[in-house]
């Protein structure tokens, strides 16, 4: 293989982890407060707010429920007008990082729901105030669900920025349509997948780390 | 200490019936009273309201009406940081622990020292000597999971005495112990009370807590108090038909099976009553059943019988048959109630052909 080919390749695979790696720490920022928000507002919670819990639930299901693909084209004015263009990495970063919010914002409400509520009850009678339990309780307790959480969207993102090459996102996605699909060139192909698989591992590998770590269960 | 007066709390169910919402009350106008540095208990069955009781103390049921007082402070009338500030002199203690898996043992019982803002260095200071009391010193860096049931309540104990509080309010806390664990827990809290002054109210549906650590006890029953006395009057003497059940249930104290099957509610023209004796103070000392062979000359077979000592006071419990002519037996049983003996006929059955 040429040594074109490999630089490439290279690029396409630093190109798949910076679309990740913006995507995953922005949606993750807004997602997991955002996670936090759905649970502490729902009736009986330590912050209820129905009208507030109904109208967060029902936008997130929205974002959940549009296909990515079609997510990616709609918000075309939205992402010219962020970042100035419509192709390239930190375009498609735009799209990645909408529909992995509301998808963390759900795995986060998920891992707070396994809390046991007797640990907010034993934190209320003590005097904690909201705050306090959200960040001395709940958000603690959740830890392990919570990497958990990250490591599914992160899993997730990777295998997104490959179907945000169909728009010219560059990355992996883009390398293997280009090169391995329209131009008949199985290497190619098999190299971008075989790069997505050990990039898969990987995360998933240090995700249940940091959960086995973080979690005294 | 803890003062509740007239509180009710009804429960609003989801849905509704006939227009109207489906409501269940689970406290009935309860009026209560806890002197400061008694172990007082609720006792009761399971969904007689014990939960709801311990729970509005604290607040964290709020009562539908009435009152809520803990050291002379009204905290239904308190605003939500006022009242933060006044649970942090009531500590809580609960059946299932309810510690903070991802802390520590030592910082398990940080925590409500972090809650009140406490400095580190002072935090430190404070929880050494806690740990030692509750005797898990060694166990500061471990975390829950590492833990027995029985240890984990100690740190639950340390944790809840943390704060200095003046009150400790124990929601079952033995209930899912074993029996042995359940009793050095007792102990734990008995030392704590006579060493700290510390108030305590705890609800639980075991008898023996009641009768190891309580000086007073109250019975709940479906949402109502409906009895409420010191420990040694309530298991010599119990003034309701479920007190009764209680303690005879603690007591494993019934007529045998076959005895029961046999037993009528009228005396009949060939009957022997079966009686249940209870005695307590001098009565367990005199030597009743023979006297009553001699000066009633009636017959006494005794079925069960049991002596327990209860806080200092004995109790001496009998079921026994009384056997001999109808006016004898009638003679026998005036007999032993003039000498404070707490009688009752359980029925009657026929004499053996």
């Amino acid at each position: 293989m040429s040594s074109a080919m490999l630089e490439l390749i290279l690029e396409a695979t630093l190109d798949t982890l910076y679309m990740v790696a913006i995507s995953g720490v922005i949606s993750a920022l807004v997602g997991i407060p955002l996670g936090v928000l759905l649970y502490v507002t729902r009736p009986g919670q330590v912050l209820a707010q129905p009208v507030l819990s109904g109208v967060l639930g029902i936008v997130t299901n929205i974002g959940r429920s549009i296909p990515f693909i079609i997510l990616m084209v709609a918000i075309i004015p939205f992402t010219r007008m962020l970042v100035g263009t419509s192709i390239g990495t930190n375009a498609a970063a735009v799209p990645l990082t909408i529909a992995a919010i509301p998808f963390i914002a759900r795995l986060v409400e998920g891992a707070l729901n396994e809390i046991n509520p007797g640990l907010v009850e034993a934190a209320q009678s003590m005097g904690a105030t909201p705050w306090q339990i959200i960040l001395k309780v709940l958000l603690p307790e959740a830890r392990g669900g919570i990497f958990t959480a990250l490591t599914v969207t992160i899993v997730t993102l990777v295998s997104y920025s490959a179907m945000a090459g169909a728009v010219g996102g560059g990355g992996l996605g883009d390398l293997g349509i280009r090169y391995g699909y329209n131009r008949f060139n199985p290497t190619i192909m098999l190299i971008t997948v075989a790069i997505l698989v050990v990039m898969v591992q990987g995360f998933q590998s240090l995700g249940d780390y940091l959960v086995r770590k973080s979690d005294h269960k | 200490m803890i003062r509740l007066d007239n509180v009710s709390k009804t429960y609003v169910l989801k849905g509704r019936q006939g227009g109207i919402a489906r409501t269940v009350p689970a406290l009935k106008h309860v009026d209560f009273h806890v002197p400061a540095g008694q172990i007082h208990g609720v006792i009761g069955l399971s969904g007689a309201g014990k939960s709801t009781l311990i729970r509005c103390v604290n607040l964290l049921e709020r009562p539908t009406t009435g009152t809520v007082t803990v050291d002379g402070r009204e905290l239904t009338g308190l605003s939500r940081q006022a009242l933060n500030q006044a649970r942090h002199g009531m500590g809580m203690i609960f059946q299932h622990f309810n510690l903070l898996t991802n802390r520590t043992v030592f910082a398990n019982v940080a925590l409500p020292l972090e809650l009140m803002g406490m400095p580190r260095a002072e935090i430190r200071s404070r929880i050494t000597p806690l740990l030692e009391l509750v005797g898990l010193a060694d166990k500061a860096s471990q975390y829950p999971a590492q833990l027995s049931g029985g240890q984990k309540q100690r740190v639950a104990i340390a944790r809840a005495l943390a704060s200095r509080p003046k009150v400790l309010l124990c929601d079952e806390a033995t209930s899912a112990l074993d029996p042995q664990t359940t009793g050095s827990i007792l102990a734990l809290l008995r030392d704590i009370n006579h060493k700290l002054g510390l108030t305590i109210l705890l609800i639980t549906h075991e008898m023996e807590v009641v009768k190891s650590i309580c000086h007073r006890v109250s019975l709940i029953s479906d949402g109502e108090l409906v009895e409420e006395a010191d420990v040694g009057d309530f298991f010599t003497a119990p003034k309701t038909r479920l007190g009764r059940e209680f303690l005879n249930d603690f007591l494993k104290l019934e007529p045998p099976r076959a005895l029961i099957e046999r037993l009528e509610e009228a005396p009949g023209h060939n009957t022997h009553p079966v009686v249940r004796l209870a005695f307590r103070g001098d009565a367990v000392a005199a030597p009743l059943v023979s006297r009553l062979a001699r000066e009633c000359g009636v017959d006494v077979s005794i079925l069960q019988a049991k002596v327990e000592s209860i806080q200092e006071r004995t109790l001496g419990l009998m079921i026994a048959e009384l056997m001999g002519p109808a006016e004898k037996t009638r003679e026998a049983l005036d007999y032993l109630e003039s000498h404070d003996l707490q009688v009752e006929v359980l029925g009657h059955v026929q004499r053996d052909a």
